[in-house]
């Protein structure tokens, strides 16, 4: 008995075409939706305080370069991206005269933040960068403290939102 | 003498006021239909040429028409370039009798219904001789799963047709769209809704579109009878498709939902009030109504098997065209009001 209402409650289900408005009330509802695109090049995704872009090293706030030259960075450099020369400085300060990043060997794991003692080679929100000649990819000191020098109110402030996790 | 002549530069103005607009709104439906099927799935859909995208349906053309015609090697020549264009004649030549209004009819024969059921048929020659003519085993699927379809499905949509014959009781297409003057309770999707429905899944599957677009089945036959064209041959396959599609959404309009007439005819104060819409209005609003839902059906449902396209077809379709024809007899020769 059971089973012959079922059949015929089948059967003039899909007469009427029952399940066929279901799904078509489904994408009427999906029309009036708000649409999920990103124009890109006007619009961007947010992105997350951690986001491992280009590198920078960072200065003091009262302008003095952070780094030390304890070569941990590159010691923990897994692609071996991280060149660094060291001597001291006329006030005998240990420092490097030499610090150079090739962009192309750098994989963006951010090992090299996670491992330096004084917070100054970073990794920043930059995304987009590109090299139009040989030896672009070649970061050198000069460029990276200019990154960081530019970008050091966001990086301070990823950095102090980060901090209890870190 | 030029009595005729006249009479010959007056048919062709009317073909051109006829066809001119329906590659247009060709155009204009493929950019609805991104639009329409973008939204359903959560983006937008082209906007960037031209306002809101509006230009893009011309960049497509332009594109299409600029691009290089491959011919395979192996190919059929003749019948590889005649195939598209069988295709588009007949799917153009059905609007000769096609009335947009009381009078408004290029040729207002009076076996109307028969001859748009004859050339809609004929379409199905495009693309079985481009499917062969291009000689790839895809095209060749392709066509051999759309003759197979369109066959099984145009007895179903002749019964429907049938129907509607019997309540109008003319094949005059004028003649029946005035046989559901009235109100909009005369309009014949009333007493043959179970035809109107399997009219319209019919013309859906006769215009090889989703879901019933086997002929084509990306998935399983990369693009069916026309993988091997491309520029111009493909533009007259893709105008030929969209021109059946608003052909079927106009006869849906004019055999079941009254065609030019308002759906306020008969309610007292709103027909005076909505007196002054032309008729092509209303037809124009419900032949925009079905090709929505041709585009909505297409982001809806997925692709059926093949052996459920015809099961559908022949066990469920006709025997509900069968079934629904002696009623409709019967519903007219006991003359029951109001729609006999």
């Amino acid at each position: 008995m059971k089973k012959t209402k079922q059949y015929i409650t089948h059967y003039i289900k899909s007469f009427l075409l029952w399940e066929l408005f279901v799904g078509l009330s489904v994408t009427l509802r999906y029309l009036f939706k708000k649409k999920i695109t990103v124009q890109y090049p006007e619009e961007e995704t947010p992105i997350s305080p951690r986001f491992r872009g280009l590198l920078a090293l960072r200065r003091y706030p009262n302008g003095e370069e952070r780094c030390i030259a304890c070569k941990l960075c590159e010691a923990v450099c897994p692609a071996l991206a991280i060149t660094i020369e060291a001597q001291p400085r006329e006030d005998g300060q240990r420092r490097t005269t030499l610090y150079e990043i090739d962009m192309f060997k750098c994989i963006n794991c951010g090992f090299c933040e996670e491992s330096c003692p004084v917070d100054s080679i970073v990794v920043t929100p930059i995304q987009h960068y590109h090299m139009e000649n040989r030896g672009e990819n070649i970061m050198t000191k000069e460029k990276l403290l200019a990154i960081g020098d530019m970008y050091e109110e966001r990086l301070a402030a990823d950095r102090e939102q980060d901090a209890s996790y870190r | 003498m030029s009595d005729g002549i006249l009479m010959l530069v007056w048919i062709v103005i009317k073909i051109l006021a006829i066809v001119l607009p329906l590659i247009l709104a060709v155009a204009y439906l493929t950019y609805a239909e991104r639009k329409v099927i973008g939204y359903i799935q959560g983006r937008i859909g082209p906007n960037r040429v031209g306002f809101c995208g509006l230009l893009q349906p011309i960049a497509d053309v332009v594109k299409l028409l600029l691009k290089e015609v491959i011919m395979p090697q192996q190919a059929n020549k003749t019948l590889f370039v005649i195939a598209p264009m069988i295709s588009l004649v007949t799917a153009l030549a059905a609007w000769a009798v096609i009335p947009f209004e009381q009078g408004m009819v290029l040729s207002n024969i009076n076996a109307g219904l028969l001859y748009v059921f004859a050339i809609s048929s004929l379409g199905v020659y495009g693309i079985l001789i481009a499917g062969w003519a291009s000689n790839s085993k895809y095209a060749m699927l392709g066509a051999l799963r759309s003759a197979a379809q369109t066959i099984s499905y145009e007895i179903a949509m002749g019964f429907a047709l049938v129907g509607v014959l019997l309540a109008a009781g003319t094949m005059n297409m004028q003649a029946i769209v005035l046989a559901q003057q009235g109100s909009l309770l005369n309009w014949f999707f009333i007493p043959l809704l179970p035809l109107f429905m399997v009219f319209w899944i019919a013309g859906i599957a006769e215009t090889n579109r989703a879901p019933f677009d086997l002929a084509e089945g990306e998935s399983e036959i990369v693009a069916g009878f026309h993988v091997e064209y491309s520029g111009a041959g493909f533009a007259l396959f893709f105008l030929a498709e969209y021109a059946s599609m608003i052909l079927i959404s106009f006869l849906l309009a004019l055999f079941f939902l009254g065609g030019w007439l308002s759906p306020f005819a008969g309610i007292p104060l709103l027909n005076d009030f909505f007196a002054w819409v032309p008729g092509i209005f209303w037809l124009f609003l419900k032949v925009g109504f079905f090709l929505f839902v041709y585009l909505w059906i297409r982001a809806t449902f997925p692709r059926y098997r093949y052996d459920q396209l015809m099961r559908l077809g022949w066990k469920v379709l006709i025997p509900v065209t069968i079934v629904w024809i002696p009623v409709v007899g019967l519903m007219v020769v006991a003359e029951l009001p109001p729609w006999f």
